[in-house]
């Protein structure tokens, strides 16, 4: 099993409910508290296991905006895992999930450093780096609806823009999207082999403007009278 | 990177205390030095492993969790880090049983100093390689991804570990000739790679923001980076230094590291020296590597970088 998450940039809006479902289940998780530092303060500041982040690709008038939530991609050939001097950070043979174990580590930030995605915090009060778990806690949870078995980012997602499953298995439903949609993997030339797939936004045809009524004197005076008049 | 004081002062005081241990005891071993005293050896193997000692107790200040330090030597077959640990822990016994040997049975060469010694070298020239591949394997920063950078940690140990040689036999009244002409090769090979390191750098190559984000068919920008304070990957990663700081520091690396201890030490290839420029060259030469580590970290730019609106690192 090679578990993981597929996120659409289609239908991403950029909301970081994501982040903020994740801030809320994880603070009381295994690997919890997600600590924040002076969250009332004039710089808030604290341990996240998720940040979206907001891009532009193209020059006008040819631009669009692209929501880009990112997250541990659980890389096959991670090295945060093999720079580790103490064994702390390891990668579960069974189902491919990257995890900290929080008694061994001893803070020394070797892991951040060798991830190139970002996905890994020091928590500055505990000591100890923290990173996503896939919410291991809860998708292997048989006390929760089978519904209810995935990471809190994917199930609170308002437009359904991330998905949680097995990518391993080409007839699970994030196989059929990477296929289907011609999914990526970000920065692939320096090895990591990550997971996580991102779908590019669909190639949509231009929204039609011949119907739109063609600007003249007259419709100007339309327009002027029917704003002026109150009927 | 953010250059952490503690991790400066790790590289290079564990670098200088490792090359004089090689320099020391290779010249001795092999009879370059036979007018060493038992007295001079001594001191120069307890300086060396004091340096060594001081930088490797540095190196557990930047620790966010050190009671768990002990583990670090268990995961030597992945990590540079941990094998960096276990050789350095490894140069220990047979250090000290070379350092027995002497103080048993003097400066005579015998098998044991012979054998301890040798293996003392070894073990040092790897513990070196060692720290310098904690860098030099990170395939996120261009900067330390590259062969350069354990040959520059080697060279730069070697460098210093001489310079302090110099001073120990100026220091004992010993003949110099001979160390001051190894320091200056060595302070000059040690120049010319350093000078390729930092003439390598300039060039950018690897990923961009374009690969980052995975759209590569026409420019993309940041619009907005997410978070409205600093978060600990802008914390860790995020410092730029100022260009004139860089240029500045980098002037005074090959000065004060290469220059001045060169120009002193070529004075006392004849074997003239007199103790107050050995001292100067020394502390000149610790400050130009001190600069020289800095700039390591403080030019290394991570890939994460990329996320938060730099074009390339």
């Amino acid at each position: 099993m090679r578990l993981g998450l597929v996120i659409d940039l289609d239908t991403c809006v950029g909301c970081h409910a994501c982040a903020v479902a994740c801030k809320q289940w994880n603070t009381s998780g295994t690997t919890g508290p997600l600590t924040d530092y002076r969250p009332y303060g004039r710089n808030p500041s604290g341990v996240w296991f998720n940040r979206i982040r907001h891009y532009e690709v193209g020059d006008y008038p040819n631009n669009k905006t692209i929501n880009f939530p990112m997250s541990c991609m659980h890389c096959d050939d991670a090295d945060c895992v093999t720079v580790c001097p103490t064994g702390a950070s390891y990668k579960r043979q069974e189902d491919g999930i990257v995890l900290v174990d929080q008694d061994k580590c001893m803070g020394c930030n070797y892991c951040s450093w060798a991830c190139p995605y970002g996905a890994r915090e020091l928590d500055r009060e505990a000591g100890v780096m923290k990173k996503c778990t896939l919410c291991v806690d809860r998708i292997y949870d048989e006390t929760l609806d089978e519904i209810d078995r995935q990471p809190a980012c994917v199930i609170t997602c308002p437009a359904h823009a991330r998905y949680f499953g097995d990518f391993d298995d080409p007839n699970s439903e994030v196989s059929q999207l990477v296929r289907d949609r011609a999914g990526y993997k970000l920065m692939p030339e320096v090895g990591y082999n990550p997971t996580n797939t991102y779908l590019p936004p669909r190639l949509t045809r231009p929204i039609p403007t011949d119907d739109v009524r063609k600007e003249s004197l007259m419709n100007k005076v339309k327009d002027w009278t029917n704003k002026t008049v109150t009927r | 990177m953010h250059p952490a004081l503690s991790v400066i002062i790790f590289t290079v005081s564990s670098g200088a205390g490792y090359g004089l241990l090689i320099l020391l005891i290779g010249l001795h071993i092999f009879g370059f030095m036979p007018d060493m005293s038992e007295n001079e050896l001594l001191t120069g193997g307890i300086i060396g492993l004091g340096l060594v000692t001081f930088g490797l107790m540095s190196s557990t200040f930047h620790l966010a969790n050190p009671k768990n330090a002990w583990r670090a030597f268990s995961r030597f077959r992945t990590s540079w880090l941990s094998r960096e640990g276990l050789f350095a822990v490894l140069v220990y016994p047979f250090a000290l049983l070379y350092l027995f040997g002497i103080w048993n049975s003097g400066v005579e060469l015998n098998a044991f100093i012979q054998v301890t010694g040798f293996v003392t070298i070894i073990l040092a020239l790897i513990t070196v390689f060692s720290t310098g591949m904690i860098y030099g394997c990170l395939k996120t920063i261009r900067q330390w991804n590259s062969a350069l950078t354990p040959a520059n940690y080697i060279l730069l140990g070697l460098a210093l570990g001489a310079l302090l040689l110099v001073a120990l036999r100026v220091s004992f009244n010993g003949e110099v000739g001979l160390v001051a002409s190894l320091t200056l090769v060595i302070l000059d090979i040690a120049l010319i790679a350093k000078a390729i390191y930092y003439f390598w750098v300039r060039r950018v190559t690897g990923p961009s923001m374009n690969t980052a984000i995975g759209f590569t068919r026409a420019n993309v920008r940041l619009l907005d980076v997410g978070h409205t304070a600093g978060t600990f990957l802008t914390e860790e990663f995020g410092y730029v230094p100022a260009a004139g700081t860089v240029t500045l520091f980098k002037v005074l690396v090959f000065v004060l590291g290469f220059i001045v201890p060169g120009a002193i030490v070529f004075g006392m290839t004849g074997g003239d020296a007199s103790s107050g420029m050995v001292w100067f060259a020394l502390i000149s030469g610790f400050l130009g590597i001190g600069l020289e580590r800095w700039l390591f970290f403080a030019e290394a730019r991570h890939v994460v970088n990329l996320y938060h609106g730099a074009q390339h690192t």
